[in-house]
């Protein structure tokens, strides 16, 4: 018997079930196909200009840096004046995606910008989020062609583009979203939901940032004038 | 699973002594406790939640078999390869072959307790593979060839300065009057030292948080982004999760992790909640090109429909062994498992047998802290009770207890007999303790008496207040 059958044999015997019987097998089959809503907190559940900015401040309690634009155009020059402040090389790397390449980056002429993912030598990342929730201030990004996941974790300083109207509420909403651009029960590679910058504790439970990935976290909000 | 219970006594005492333990056994008591407080204060659902997150496992658990098969169809659909395994042994076999077919010589690995439960890292060693573990915790403790304390902050037992002089004595390419006087330039060397084993690894082997049976998704959570390292720059990603990990749905997973890292570390979300489908796709810039998930029993699938079952809702937050004043004085080690604290008393004897780890279900004061915390409102103080219980029947635990045991038996089933003893030892006691008012030595008792006083009574027994008080309160009634 494979090992699978007998841990499958095991779990049936102790539980006293029947794989077949009909009622265990619709229970399971509806709960994934109709995966209910449980508990949602009320916190996030605001409307749309103070969900917004519910999620800058509680980005902000988790030691992440927020930035309110106007439009998306206004990106680049904020990314560039992110890097003068911190003292950083005029030089980031992003992925491909759509969003990020039909901003005016050539306006930030002393702006070196690499595509693909990160190698490890990157000081600063540059990448779109799908969408953010307000209930604790997290990113949510999702892997594909144009957005290395690299990029998340291997630069210094990890900025991260948002789109006001895509500020849900709750985990629950943002999941919402990837099954209906992914279709039910389908995922990307990797969806990473960022909630502040890289910390540990593990030493003498005192938190420093900056573990293993990015030691800032930068968020820029952007609001699209007209799109709600 | 390799289990040092039997010597619980031994391990105790060494750990009351040590200076370095319990400076660092302060940082539990001070801060774990305050953050949960916090952040579950914060969040008026809370209680809520934990019934949500309770009802969720329950139900997963009663359906297991068929969750497990709609698991394995999903990852198998997304590309990524199923193994089961019902022992330990089995597990490493598997990982072993992973490995070998990769051409693995260095593996990198997230931060994992199903994998300190099968002791994979030495196994690995055997077998000329480097296992390098990227947690800060488990990275420390690898160093120093012990196992976690602690099953979220695995280095909770060390102080600041134990960790310089790990840090010097294996780091020793670096400068040797370097500063690693602060919390910061420890962890950055840490985090220098590490960066290059990510890209050196052939492959990353992370624990899961959850198995999501609705997408075959494997989600882990961490705050360093080691476990991303992990997973995305080797060329193969093994995922390895014992099988009451599964969640039914996306939904599911959300409702959990509100209660995880809130228990555990006090923060609303870690900081990094990654959920992990299949090899990189087409197209894909990056991550691993094979993905295996290899699922454990171990004892698991027994505990079902027993009185245990209820302990295979764990999701690993160590809430019960931040607020739970043995493991406060005496540390994760002396457990002698690599599951400690409330939690592990009740799991180590499930999955090391009862006669190895007969001391752990004693080791409690029945304070209740353990449960009022769960957040999958675990009954740890119960279990705990049925494990003595079947101590008893065994005729596991030493002949003076046992003979006690059954004498207070015999005077707690007949209450006549019970309350003319207590009527007559009571005023005797409390005579002979009226000059002190305690008793630093009782006959029979000197285990006990040896660490603190006994106090004496004050002249009647409870039973006998009691219905004093009954009367009076009758009387006020008429």
């Amino acid at each position: 018997m494979s090992a699978r059958d007998a841990i499958l044999g095991k779990i049936r015997r102790s539980l006293g079930a029947d794989a077949s019987d009909p009622a265990r097998r619709a229970a399971v089959t509806s709960r994934l196909e109709l995966a209910p809503l449980g508990v949602i907190p009320a916190r996030g559940q605001l409307p749309q200009a103070e969900r917004v900015a519910l999620f800058c401040t509680m980005a902000k309690k988790l030691l992440a840096s927020v930035e309110r634009v106007s439009g998306y155009d206004a990106v680049p020059e904020t990314v560039a004046g992110y890097l003068r402040n911190n003292n950083l090389p005029a030089a980031v790397r992003m992925g491909a995606d759509e969003r990020l390449s039909s901003m005016p980056w050539v306006e930030q002429r002393a702006l070196e910008i690499s595509r693909g993912p990160s190698d490890g030598d990157d000081a600063v990342g540059v990448s779109h989020a799908g969408s953010g929730v307000a209930e604790t201030g997290t990113l949510v990004l999702t892997s594909g062609g144009d957005n290395p996941t690299t990029i998340n974790f291997l630069p210094d300083h990890h900025i991260v583009v948002v789109s006001a109207a895509d500020i849900e509420g709750d985990l629950e909403s943002a999941l919402a979203k990837i099954r209906e651009r992914y279709g039910k029960g389908e995922m990307p590679r990797t969806v990473n939901l960022i909630s502040g910058p890289s910390r540990s504790g593990d030493i003498e439970q005192k938190l420093i940032l900056g573990a293993h990935g990015p030691r800032a976290l930068h968020i820029i909000v952007v609001d699209e004038p007209g799109v709600s | 699973m390799q289990v040092t219970s039997p010597q619980f006594k031994k391990h105790t005492r060494a750990a009351l002594a040590n200076p370095h333990l319990q400076q660092a056994l302060g940082n539990v008591r001070a801060g774990f406790i305050d953050k949960r407080k916090k952040a579950v204060d914060a969040l008026p659902e809370f209680d809520q939640l934990r019934d949500s997150a309770r009802d969720i496992k329950n139900h997963m658990l009663d359906h297991l078999d068929l969750y497990l098969e709609a698991y394995e169809a999903k990852v198998r659909a997304s590309g990524g390869y199923v193994h089961w395994a019902e022992t330990a042994e089995e597990a490493r076999a598997i990982i072993l072959d992973i490995c070998r077919s990769a051409g693995a010589r260095t593996v990198t690995k997230g931060k994992s307790m199903i994998t300190e439960e099968i002791e994979l890292n030495d196994f690995l060693q055997k077998n000329g593979i480097r296992p390098v573990e990227t947690d800060l915790g488990e990275y420390i403790i690898q160093l120093r060839g012990e196992h976690p304390s602690h099953i979220i902050a695995p280095a909770v037992h060390l102080t600041k300065d134990q960790v310089e002089a790990d840090f010097r004595r294996v780091h020793d390419h670096l400068p040797p009057t370097r500063d690693l006087t602060e919390h910061e330039s420890l962890l950055y060397e840490a985090r220098r030292v590490l960066r290059p084993a990510y890209f050196d690894a052939d492959v990353g082997i992370t624990g899961a948080n959850f198995l999501v049976a609705e997408t075959g998704t494997s989600i882990i959570v961490t705050n360093e982004g080691n476990g991303d390292l992990t997973q995305i720059l080797p060329k193969v990603h093994v995922v390895v999760a014992s099988i009451e990990k599964i969640v039914p749905t996306l939904e599911d997973a959300a409702q959990i992790m509100r209660v995880l890292a809130r228990s555990a570390t006090g923060q609303e979300m870690s900081v990094y909640t990654t959920m992990s489908t299949g090899p990189r796709r087409p197209g894909d810039p990056d991550g691993p090109e094979d993905y295996h998930v290899v699922l454990i029993d171990n004892g698991r699938s027994a505990m079902l429909g027993t009185e245990f079952q209820d302990m295979l809702r764990c999701i690993r937050c160590g809430a019960c062994m931040n607020h739970c004043p043995v493991y406060h004085s005496v540390g994760g080690h002396a457990y002698g498992s690599v599951y400690p604290g409330p939690m592990g008393a009740v799991l180590t004897p499930s999955l090391a047998g009862l006669a190895k780890s007969g001391h752990l279900p004693n080791a409690s004061t029945f304070c209740g802290r353990c449960e009022s915390v769960c957040p999958m409102r675990i009954p740890l103080p119960k279990m705990m009770r049925h494990w003595r219980e079947r101590e008893f029947e065994r005729g596991l635990n030493p002949a003076t207890q046992r003979t006690g045991l059954k004498l207070w038996a015999m005077f707690a089933r007949r209450p006549a007999l019970y309350r003319f003893a207590t009527s007559v030892a009571v005023p005797l006691l409390s005579m002979f303790g009226r000059r002190t008012g305690r008793f630093r030595h009782l006959p029979l008792a000197g285990g006990w008496t040896r660490y603190r006083d006994f106090p004496a009574p004050e002249g009647r027994t409870f039973m006998q207040q009691l219905s004093e008080r009954d009367a009076v309160t009758m009387q006020g009634a008429k």
